[in-house]
């Protein structure tokens, strides 16, 4: 669950004083599937990062790195466009993943 | 050629945490609208409308730049103003960091409640860049038909039934109508030739005038095809020939993608609910009058790009 603040920390007078901070709230919640990725298929193609609606595909020094699993919404774009072979990313129910 | 590699280590404009629907594709238009932009100083106004309502819910903002909603009907009017105060402002030497407009509107808000404000801006000649994420229909409000609907799509305000087969009427091609307003650059887009759309962007922004580009954005609710297929859905919108991707600059019509087959418009529409009722028996007809008319489209545009 994301933390919804209370209305002693809502901004007085509707102004907002960080830019982007939307990405401070957490969307992950709302997965019930969701990627796993196989680093060893990955060919670093890059196409799940600019195809995720979310920016949950991490990246660091040009590199693929993970599933930022706080904000990826789980709607599988990233493994369906996934070209390796085989594919280096994966759908599996939120249920099956032992996380909870 | 976009570098992907080079464009992950910029900063996006916009941040995940934003509330579209899981798979909506519009913020994948948006985000590769950013990669285009780069280290760009860039103003943004948005329209009314899903992107608009769900990247900046209270205290939430997806947005890193500067960004202005106002109402539906006026973003290319708004925008209009922020570009001349910011042309004021260089005049009397206040500022002096060059900054780029760019307005984001849904198909709603632009190819109808917002296109006399648009083309306004288009013919004044203002130095912004307005992009339309066309989902093909009012999304935020519950799937209404607009003018950029296709044919024969079942919404909520163009039920296919006993009584109608989905909406009636063709599509409005606005893309042909903001390049008939002659401003510098006008270009149709898909995401999943992010190639094509991150090098007409950067056309666009370099553009000293009014550039207008219009990108297909697949609704998974709207459209009723499985999330997963957002990306998978643009593309088959080119190589069906339904969303041809082309440029129009200075008034030269140029095709940017020619697929190597024309795949039959089927393989488009059977994936999409909101075209179920077409594969019935007594709609067959409906089916071949709807390719003939893609065809008919094609062949249009093929021909204003000299290609036949
Ligand atoms: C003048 C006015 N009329 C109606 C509305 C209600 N309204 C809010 S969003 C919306 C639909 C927007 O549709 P579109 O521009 O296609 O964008 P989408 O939601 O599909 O992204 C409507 C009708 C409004 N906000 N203002
Ligand atoms: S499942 Fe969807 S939201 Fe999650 S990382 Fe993949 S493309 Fe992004
Ligand atoms: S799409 Fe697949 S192969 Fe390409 S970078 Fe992502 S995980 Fe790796």
């Amino acid at each position: 669950m994301s933390n919804l603040l209370t209305w002693k920390e809502v901004p007085k007078g509707a102004f907002l004083e960080k830019p982007g901070n939307a990405a401070d709230y957490e969307t992950g919640d709302w997965r019930s599937i969701k990627p796993v990725w196989i680093a060893e298929n990955c060919i670093q193609c890059f196409r799940c990062w600019v195809y995720c609606p979310d920016a949950a595909i991490m990246t660091k020094d040009k590199k693929m790195i993970g599933i930022d699993y706080k904000h990826c919404k789980g709607c599988g774009i990233c493994a369906n466009e996934c070209p390796a072979k085989p594919k280096a990313l994966e759908m599996i129910n939120e249920s099956d993943s032992g996380d909870n | 050629m976009a570098n992907l590699k080079q464009l992950s280590q910029q900063e996006e404009f916009f941040t995940p945490g934003h509330r579209m629907c899981a798979g909506c594709v519009a913020p994948v238009v948006v985000r590769q609208v950013s990669m285009a932009a780069g280290d760009t100083p860039v103003v943004i106004a948005n329209a009314t409308g899903c992107l608009e309502v769900a990247s900046t819910i209270f205290p939430y903002t997806a947005w890193r730049a500067p960004w202005i909603h106002n109402a539906f009907e006026n973003a290319s009017a708004t925008l209009s103003g922020v570009e001349t105060a910011y042309r004021a402002l260089k005049k009397q030497g206040k500022i002096d960091k060059k900054v780029k407009f760019i307005a984001f509107g849904g198909d709603g808000g632009t190819y109808d409640i917002g296109f006399q404000s648009l083309s306004g801006a288009m013919e004044r000649g203002h130095d912004i860049v307005y992009i339309c994420y066309d989902n093909g229909a009012y999304m935020n409000t519950g799937i209404q038909r607009s003018s950029a609907t296709p044919q024969f799509a079942d919404t909520t305000t163009s039920p296919a039934g006993s009584v109608i087969p989905g909406k009636i009427q063709w599509r409005k091609d606005l893309t042909a109508i903001m390049a008939a307003h002659n401003v510098p650059y006008v270009a149709q887009v898909a995401p999943s030739h992010f190639n094509d759309l991150i090098t007409k962007v950067q056309k666009a922004i370099a553009v000293d005038g009014p550039a207008f580009i219009n990108a297909m954005a697949p609704c998974p609710r709207g459209w009723r095809y499985d999330t997963r297929e957002g990306i998978e859905m643009t593309r088959l919108a080119v190589e069906t020939c339904y969303w041809p991707l082309y440029e129009v600059e200075d008034g030269q019509w140029k095709l940017t993608y020619k697929p190597r087959e024309k795949k039959p418009l089927t393989e488009w529409i059977k994936k999409q609910g909101r075209f179920r009722h077409l594969f019935t028996d007594e709609n067959k007809e409906l089916l071949e009058q709807f390719q003939q008319r893609v065809d008919e489209e094609w062949e249009k545009l093929l021909r204003r790009c000299g290609e036949m």
